[in-house]
């Protein structure tokens, strides 16, 4: 196989086998919802659905981000830290005497204000991986230690509580019935899948992560690409974090988004990403992480302690993976 | 370029670049411990020297075996559930004494280390996760056991000592990380497994065409990681009195700062074990001497600095790191050729 297909997978032709291949998710997931459906009391329901979505809203949107890094050969650890600093931002604008002074451009601000730092501090990631050339996972690591630092520092470590619905609306809020970060969700999964099929900058992520010289020598942008690709899983965080901190009416940043990294990650990978670069598919993402929460819920909805869960979550993660190994080298 | 050389890295001869990190490592390091020495009155005093030594033995342990495993240009994400379902295990067996509450310990080591060396040799699983799913497993291990709460040590037995027994004046586990280190230092320098190690994360494929076991190497560091955190583990059980399945959250991420700030490459091939405890140390004190600084009184910051201070302390070692080395061994290359 050449270079050229290899990259181009996600293009326009639509190969069903390899599809499949690569979204062995698929098939899982579709035999969890037959056995839930069958056998789980109450599944088939509306609350059931949302239950399900929105706990994994906030995974999927820090996941989108970092799907993108990983198509690029990257990796990032920081998101979770990520989500403390804007979650911790977030009421500190809205409960700061300004905050109460203007409360609609308070809450707007507390929109604002913690994604851009979040992304800021994910375009300082990209620009230190590539100022430096620091291999990504030593370089995110940094931000992975002192960012949940960062948070408890603005906040002492204190436990901010507080009631504000227009802000939760991010969290709590509902849109013809669908939670709000549901839709955030589903709005992040399009644009990045577009991005990545459609546009110049996609096509760019996917070239830098299948060869990054010849990336260079092709003229594509390498720096400023993955500069982008770490600002954009920066903001993908910050949204997160501004969920979590709503949908708990309350932020701590020594909990927000704690071992976060390792969620999305997983997600990815079982989604069908590869972690060498070069390929990757936002919607197995969607699916990986759909994958992981469903076999959670099957396995709590009937009756089984939560530690277990984790062991099969680990067993899943890792099959799913060779699964997919075993697909492309055969 | 450096990627060819890097397995000979570590013979004096050839390594003005690992020479020169490991040094600045320990510069540091002796920079810092001045610092503290010329500032604190108690600083160097036997009470925090034997704390620090006992708390951060832990992490020098899981820090020793994530050494060999980054050598290998793999990663270990298992050591802090590792660590934590150890600490269960032992803790359960301590009533029967130190021997079986010790070997209860290591045997959750070893079993986790054979389930990630199996699937990142066998199933040929990336390490990262591999080793993920490994954590995981080792985490839900240990919560079933101990049913989600702290599994309290039995005082009956000399199971404690492990963590808070002194022998010689020092603390035990301080004493255990050091035979380990030696130990680790022996094996990395004087033994085939070493060389192999840093062969095969130097380039797998060619260590392959020279007939090294390649997979039986990294099949043994990851068992070697997981054992040692298992006795992290077994430690902390004794060190604070219960088994902790909830303990050990990022403490693999820890370890990996600590091996990088002691100079050791993530892409394998090339490192060294002493450096990797200075990195620990110098990780460790930096808590150590913001506690002293609040002390003084000039200053308050809060314990939440300490991970900023450990983050950016990072950031600069990395900034300085393998580029300031190959300037330098560029010089010194030009000067002598």
């Amino acid at each position: 196989m050449t270079d050229a297909p290899t990259i181009s997978t996600k293009g326009a032709r639509f190969d069903f086998a390899s599809f499949f291949r690569r979204y062995a998710a698929v098939a899982a997931l579709v035999v969890l919802l037959a056995f839930n459906f069958a056998v789980t009391p109450n599944f088939a329901s509306w609350q059931t659905l949302n239950v399900n979505m929105t706990q994994v809203a906030t995974i999927v949107i820090v996941s989108v981000g970092m799907t993108l890094v990983i198509a690029t050969g990257g990796i990032d650890l920081s998101v979770g830290s990520l989500m403390a600093i804007s979650g911790a931002l977030a009421p500190l604008i809205f409960l700061s005497a300004f905050g109460r002074a203007y409360p609609l451009l308070g809450d707007l601000l507390a929109f604002v204000i913690p994604v851009a730092v979040a992304g800021l501090f994910g375009a300082f990631n990209g620009w230190f991986i590539t100022r430096f050339k620091v291999q990504p996972i030593v370089a995110t690591l940094v931000l992975f230690i002192a960012g949940r630092g960062i948070g408890q520092v603005m906040t002492n470590g204190n436990l901010q509580v507080f009631k504000n619905p227009i802000f939760q609306f991010v969290g709590l809020g509902r849109i013809f019935g669908v939670p709000f970060q549901v839709v955030i969700m589903l709005i992040l999964v399009a644009a990045a899948a577009w991005t990545l099929r459609r546009t110049l900058f996609g096509r760019q992520v996917l070239s830098v992560g299948g060869n990054e010289r010849a990336a260079r020598l092709a003229g594509v942008p390498v720096a400023s690409v993955k500069r982008w690709v770490y600002a954009v899983s920066g903001l993908c965080a910050g949204i997160a974090g501004l969920v979590v901190v709503s949908i708990n009416s309350s932020s701590d940043a020594n909990l927000v988004g704690l071992g976060m990294e390792l969620d999305a990650i997983a997600a990815v990978a079982v989604g069908g990403t590869p972690f060498t670069g070069g390929q990757a598919s936002v919607v197995g993402t969607l699916l990986g992480a759909l994958l992981i929460q469903l076999v959670r819920y099957t396995l709590l909805a009937n009756g089984v302690p939560d530690a277990a869960a984790l062991v099969v979550k680990g067993a899943i993660i890792a099959g799913a993976v060779w699964s997919q190994q075993r697909g492309q080298t055969s | 370029m450096s990627a060819q050389t890097a397995p000979s890295a570590r013979t004096p001869r050839s390594s003005v670049t690992a020479w020169i990190s490991q040094q600045r490592v320990m510069v540091a390091l002796a920079l810092l411990i001045g610092f503290g020495a010329l500032r604190y009155e108690h600083f160097l005093g036997a009470y925090n020297v034997l704390s620090v030594l006992r708390y951060n033995s832990m992490f020098a342990l899981t820090s020793l075996g994530m050494t060999f495993v980054i050598m290998t240009a793999g990663i270990d994400l298992s050591v802090g559930t590792t660590a934590a379902c150890a600490s269960v295990v032992s803790a359960m067996l301590s009533s029967y004494g130190l021997v079986p509450g010790l070997l209860g310990g290591l045997a959750v080591g070893l079993g986790v280390g054979v389930l990630n060396g199996f699937m990142v040799v066998r199933l040929r699983l990336v390490p990262f996760i591999a080793t993920l799913s490994g954590m995981l497993v080792a985490s839900g291990t240990g919560l079933l056991l101990a049913h989600n709460q702290s599994v309290s040590v039995s005082y009956d037995t000399d199971f404690t000592w492990l963590g808070q027994g002194d022998w010689l004046g020092f603390p035990t586990p301080a004493w255990i990380a050091l035979a380990a280190y030696i130990y680790g230092s022996i094996v990395l320098n004087y033994t085939p497994f070493g060389r192999h190690v840093l062969a095969v994360g130097g380039n797998e494929e060619a260590s392959r065409l020279m007939g090294l076991p390649v997979n039986r190497v990294t099949f043994l560091t990851y068992v070697q990681s997981s054992v040692f955190a298992s006795l992290a583990g077994v430690i902390l059980a004794a060190q604070f009195g219960a088994g902790q399945p909830a303990e050990g959250v990022g403490w693999e991420l820890f370890s990996i700062a600590a091996v990088v700030v002691g100079g050791t490459l993530l892409t394998g091939g090339a490192g060294s074990v002493a450096t990797s405890l200075a990195g620990v140390m110098l990780l460790g004190l930096i808590f150590n001497v913001l506690n002293f600084e609040n002390g003084m009184g000039w200053i308050s910051l809060s314990a939440y600095w300490q991970s900023v201070v450990r983050g950016v302390f990072l950031m600069v070692v990395v900034m300085a790191g393998p580029g300031m080395g190959l300037r330098f061994a560029r010089i010194a290359r030009s000067k002598s050729g």
